[in-house]
């Protein structure tokens, strides 16, 4: 007797009681369909959280100065300026670790078109900053290191700006806009990085070279870097590597007495995403396992329905037997009928959890992401779930005496 | 001698029931010619019904000897008790013993299955042998649609389906109505002229009466073993244009 056969004979015995196998079925379809659904929506989560983090940069630190104490009240950091353009120079040179440094010099200024007019954060950096957000740009040419050195009167606008100021259609580049009344030539649009985690427009900003903005913009001491400090680490590296080196260096050339604490501050986004990932993983798994264990109860119930099933069906075993149906054959049989349950059940639940998933995002405005090995993973272990709680009723039907089974009434 | 398609020698069976054993045989031999048709008679507990399984290769006896097909069947395993019951026997059981909610045709084409016949031939031998018990026209009748004469014949259908030396009725009558009994005994004795050995267990002497040897067993040993003239399963003129209901 081929594996065919058997299917088929097993495919006919569950159509023989179509609503009871349909009621036998549901208990793995919603398990699998719930295993799926949760990882989807916990998978999904994952990956709007890293992209997110991605946008902002990738093995990026942020070194903020310090923070004032006027009277007793603190500032907070950044408010005392203690990182100078001689520690710019020396991270740059002095730590393996640190692939670019760019400096982040913020201020609100009015940007003025021909047509227009927008208020947005300017920021003065280095081209080096583009490529720690790894941020290119869509229209025109970012400037360069030259545009630094010589203090060129060129800006690049966020999309947001460039809407605002010029219109989605028109290309701005080439174009003249005032900041604080000075006249820049618009170099470049940069591409469109979506929002922050919490909702902060990321293309709504305009970036200047940082010579042209402590000259034109800022104003005040020159000495002192005006904002924070924007550091690729060098990936082979790490960020945490990264952020011990820049402490050293800072507090060697800040002067700072051991034990005493750190005139500036250093966050790793990297850490923060990595934390942030291992909540939600945390979360998935948490939720995965408990629409596994209701997989394992759906197992459990087939279990139940095929030792009814092979009691009520003893005489059709017995009938089996005498024609000569061997042991093995009967064992294969309502194996395979417990398989059949188990992996139809599986795929039903592959797609319910899918569509369930689907629902929910779309309610709720989250994000899903359907996993193929998940998918391959639940419906397997569907399949494992049938023949591990199939062998036990598949295994008494297989041992019971024809004799018996043929008087059983 | 061995030409003859069952060769029982002193065959015993005792069963174990708690702390008591039930001696079912007691020794018992029988050679059953090819071809031949053989009654078993004998009262409930007369250990008719045991005999019956081991020769059926359902059982296997405590001790002596069970040549069938000239092959020692008494100490095999179950595997290989399954195939000879599925290439050397057929049976026939009082309660029909047909699988519900399945066809005839796939009734009868059951032991072709576990015998590993390709799906075209075991239609076509199917379809065969419900033409030779005469339902060549309801194959895809289920049981439930079936009346009990038909079922029976569905049931010597499936029987004959592998070609096997020897057909085994258990009682094949006893749930019939005498009319249909008659001519259920009409096909049975039509297969022995055809060449078929047949064994027929029952405890009605009507039935016995179709058979041309009887051997009565009492007390699980053989009491007595007689030939005697067949009677012809025939209907009563009066009845006979009523045909099979």
């Amino acid at each position: 007797m081929n594996p065919i056969q058997t299917l088929f004979i097993s495919v006919r015995a569950l159509l023989r009681n179509k609503m009871r196998s349909f009621l036998t079925t549901l208990g793995v379809v919603i398990g699998v369909g719930a295993v799926i659904a949760m990882v989807a929506i916990g998978e999904g989560a994952k990956a709007s959280v890293s992209a997110q983090f991605a946008a902002m940069g990738t093995d990026l630190l942020i070194v903020m100065s310090g923070s004032s104490t006027a009277s007793g009240a603190r500032g907070g950091a950044g408010s005392a300026p203690t990182l100078t353009w001689e520690d710019v120079k020396a991270l740059r040179t002095q730590v393996r670790s640190v692939r670019y440094v760019a400096p982040n010099l913020r201020s609100n200024g009015q940007v003025v078109s021909e047509e227009q007019n927008w208020m947005a954060p300017i920021t003065g950096t280095t081209p080096e900053y583009f490529s720690i957000r790894t941020w290119p740009a869509t229209k025109g040419t970012l400037f360069t290191q030259s545009d630094v050195d010589t203090g060129t009167k060129v800006v690049v606008l966020g999309q947001t700006v460039a809407n605002n100021l010029f219109g989605a259609d028109t290309n701005p580049v080439g174009q003249l806009v005032r900041i604080n009344n000075i006249p820049f030539e618009v170099v470049a649009v940069a591409a469109s990085k979506g929002q922050s985690a919490q909702g902060q427009d990321y293309d709504d900003v305009v970036f200047v070279p940082s010579s042209t903005f402590q000259a034109k913009i800022q104003g005040g001491l020159q000495k002192f870097v005006a904002g924070s400090l924007f550091i690729g680490a060098d990936p082979a590296l790490g960020t945490a590597a990264a952020q011990r080196e820049i402490t050293e260096l800072l507090r060697e050339r800040h002067q700072i007495r051991p034990g005493a604490p750190d005139d500036f501050t250093i966050r790793n986004l990297s850490e923060m995403a990595n934390a942030q990932q291992e909540g939600t993983e945390t979360m998935t798994t948490l939720l995965a396992s408990i629409a596994a264990v209701s997989l394992l109860v759906g197992g459990i119930g087939i279990m139940n329905i095929m030792l009814v099933s092979v009691t009520e069906r003893t005489r059709e075993i017995g009938v089996r037997m005498a024609v000569g149906a061997k042991p093995r054959h009967i064992l294969a049989q309502f194996l395979v009928e417990s398989l059949t349950l188990s992996l139809l059940g599986g795929l039903l639940g592959v797609v319910l959890g899918t569509i369930s998933a689907q629902q929910l995002a779309s309610r709720f405005g989250w994000t899903m992401l359907i996993r193929v090995d998940v998918t391959v993973v639940a419906v397997g272990f569907s399949a494992f779930v049938g023949v591990v709680f199939g062998l036990y009723p598949a295994y008494k039907a297989s041992r019971l005496d024809p004799i018996q089974a043929l008087r059983f009434e | 001698m061995s030409d003859a398609p069952i060769v029982v020698e002193d065959l015993t069976k005792v069963y174990r029931m708690g702390d008591v054993e039930v001696k079912a045989l007691r020794g018992v031999s029988l050679t059953i010619e090819a071809g031949s048709f053989t009654a078993i008679m004998g009262a409930s507990g007369s250990g008719k019904s045991t005999l019956m399984n081991i020769l059926g290769c359902l059982d296997r006896p405590t001790s002596g000897r069970y040549l069938l097909d000239g092959r020692d069947v008494s100490r095999l395993d179950v595997n290989d008790l399954a195939e000879m019951r599925n290439r050397s026997l057929g049976f026939v059981f009082q309660n029909f013993s047909l699988l519900p909610r399945t066809s005839a045709l796939e009734n009868v084409e059951l032991p072709l299955i576990y015998g590993g016949a390709p799906a075209k031939q075991r239609h076509e031998k199917a379809m065969h042998a419900l033409g030779r018990v005469g339902l060549g026209g309801r194959a895809d009748h289920k049981p439930n649609q079936l009346s009990g004469g038909q079922q029976q014949r569905v049931a010597i259908a499936r029987a004959l389906v592998n070609s096997p030396r020897i057909l085994l009725a258990d009682e094949p009558t006893g749930a019939l109505d005498s009319r249909t009994s008659i001519e259920i005994m009409a096909l049975i004795q039509e297969l022995g002229v055809s060449g078929i050995t047949v064994i027929l267990v029952t405890h009605e002497p009507d039935i016995a009466a179709y058979a041309s040897r009887l051997v009565v067993v009492k007390d699980g040993l053989i009491q007595s073993d007689i030939r005697q003239v067949p009677e012809k399963a025939e209907l009563p003129p009066a009845d006979a244009e009523g045909g099979a209901s």
